[in-house]
């Protein structure tokens, strides 16, 4: 049976820049998957590469969703495959009410939109329905609203691959829980989910793991060896010799 | 059908409300330069007649005091292909009285037509007037629309003016409001405008904060696709101590659109204080990115963060 998400041998490049060089990884169905790796490493850019964002299309290697290729795909075609990503600062829309914000993966997927459902995703999410049902996707939400928010539009959604890019950035303690939450609820339903992060906290929420640095996956394997690497070598980045003999080797 | 069907019809067909047998629903039609139907209310007289070919004359008070409960409705409109329509409106809210008109302009089979208001406003001291008007031109193009009024709001009076057209075609819009406050009057003025093809959008609203602690916002949103123009040109003058205004405007272009925003704001007066913002671009691309990661197409993505500007 074919892995949900299978990234084989991916290199990107931005105007001659090498920026992602020989990516191999996979991701099983409901597995958490973390991507670990200092600010400026080319995780972002993964996670574009893998939904289609700002044009970014491999130039080398293959991105394979359930066997199927996808590294030509849009953005919105990935996402009807079932393919999302929640962006590291989710967007803010004027004059878009919170019902219509989640409403649109609905419509999107010809599925009925009804109040019961939209209130019980932002339930999940611990925001009261009658409080923000009609309030602006906007400004006048905090960081942390939105990227709840975020969230209940994806359980809405409910797809099979989530790509959550620094879910954990700019958000207080209430929504870091909720995050976890949802990464577990996530995983309960069966989505598999790629955790970008530069934080070893979150690793605590993820099955296995792989650090990335400079466009590399450099190591892959247990959270736990993982994170003591990352808190050894990466924080702050030594580019010490014992570094690169631990890539070396 | 009759005219007066007909236009009620075609109100309707573009959002409005079915108020015109309701008694305590003051109303006005016109089509073209008939008096489909007049209804008054305590409180409010309304004359319209006939002064010249394709003309009217239409004269609103509201009396000293009264706060007229329900929306004033208000359909005007030219039902044929070709026409014209010119409304001398003259709106006199007396002191202390308070008013809410809702204005449907309908041309739903416009090809070659002319709408041309000309408006002096009147708001004695602590009265207040809400003036909500739609807009539907069909689908051609072909509907020219020249507005102007004169607007003075004395001591502690208001005025909200919010005009919109969102859906179907602009035609040639070309709108110039120019508005006089005493001391701590206020007045607000927005307009929510869509256009594409080969529309061409010129809106041109001035607000004089003459008055002390007087206030004033000018916020235009303006959505541009295709070959439509559009300029915009918001001028906010403030020469009085504790006078404060704001002039906002964005435009969302796409396609070969062309938009142009001139902010003026003159303060001539140094507690008094006037700010302005003006936004000119593409949709954002993360906005629009993001929902298409929720599986609609780009077209669908830009419509619902046009969409969601103008309904701001």
């Amino acid at each position: 049976m074919s892995k949900l998400l299978e990234v084989k041998d991916l290199n990107l490049k931005i105007e001659d820049t090498e920026i992602l060089k020989g990516i191999d990884f996979s991701l099983e169905k409901g597995e958490v998957f973390a991507l670990i790796g200092p600010n400026g490493c080319g995780k972002s850019t993964l996670a574009y590469t893998l939904m289609g964002i700002n044009n970014y299309y491999p130039d080398k290697g293959e991105l394979l969703f359930k066997g199927e290729k996808i590294n030509d795909l849009k953005i919105n075609e990935r996402a009807k495959k079932g393919i999302t990503l929640a962006w590291q600062e989710p967007a803010r829309y004027q004059g878009v009410t919170v019902r219509e914000f989640l409403s649109l993966g609905l419509k999107s997927k010809g599925e009925e939109v009804t109040e019961g459902k939209l209130a019980n995703a932002l339930n999940k999410v611990a925001i009261r329905p009658a409080q923000y049902m009609d309030r602006f996707v906007d400004k006048s939400l905090s960081g942390g609203e939105r990227k709840r928010i975020e969230l209940a539009a994806l359980i809405l959604m409910h797809p099979e691959l989530i790509i959550l890019d620094e879910p954990d950035s700019g958000v207080d303690v209430v929504a870091l829980n909720n995050i976890a939450d949802m990464i577990n609820y996530f995983k309960d339903s069966g989505s598999g989910i790629l955790l970008i992060t530069h934080s070893e906290e979150m690793l605590n929420y993820a099955d296995k793991a792989a650090l990335i640095c400079d466009g590399e996956i450099i190591r892959q394997g247990d959270t736990s060896s993982i994170s003591d690497y990352f808190k050894s070598y990466c924080g702050p980045c030594a580019k010490s010799e014992e570094c690169e003999t631990e890539v070396a080797s | 059908m009759n005219d007066y069907d007909m236009m009620v019809d075609a109100y309707k067909e573009a959002g409005g409300e079915d108020v015109f047998a309701e008694s305590d629903v003051a109303h006005l039609v016109l089509e073209r330069d008939k008096v489909l139907g007049a209804h008054k209310v305590e409180g409010l007289e309304v004359d319209a007649k006939k002064i010249a070919e394709d003309t009217v004359k239409v004269k609103v008070t509201i009396k000293e005091g009264y706060q007229i409960e329900n929306t004033v409705h208000m359909c005007f409109g030219v039902l044929p292909k070709e026409g014209r329509q010119k409304i001398d409106m003259e709106v006199e809210v007396q002191k202390d009285a308070h008013v809410e008109v809702k204005a449907d302009c309908v041309f739903p089979n416009a090809v070659k037509v002319q709408h041309i208001m000309d408006a002096v406003i009147n708001v004695e001291q602590g009265g207040s007037y809400i003036y909500k008007e739609h807009h539907f031109h069909g689908e051609n193009g072909g509907v020219e629309v020249i507005a102007k009024s004169e607007i003075y709001v004395k001591s502690h009076g208001s005025l909200v003016t919010k005009f919109d057209l969102l859906k179907g075609r602009a035609g040639k819009m070309d709108f110039d409001y120019e508005a006089h406050l005493d001391e701590h009057a206020k007045v607000d003025m927005l307009a929510r405008i869509s256009a594409q093809d080969d529309d061409v959008i010129k809106i041109r609203e001035s607000a004089h904060l003459n008055g002390q602690y007087s206030r004033g916002v000018l916020d235009s949103k303006i959505a541009l696709k295709d070959k439509a123009e559009a300029e915009i040109y918001n001028e906010l003058t403030a020469d009085a101590p504790g006078a404060m205004g704001h002039v906002d405007c964005t435009e969302i272009i796409k396609d070969n659109a062309v938009a142009r925003a001139i902010p003026i704001v003159d303060v001539r007066h140094p507690e008094a204080k006037v700010t302005h913002e003006a936004a000119i671009g593409s949709v954002d691309s993360t906005q629009l990115q993001t929902l298409m990661a929720r599986g609609l197409d780009e077209e669908e993505a830009a419509e619902v963060i046009i969409q969601g500007l103008l309904n701001d």
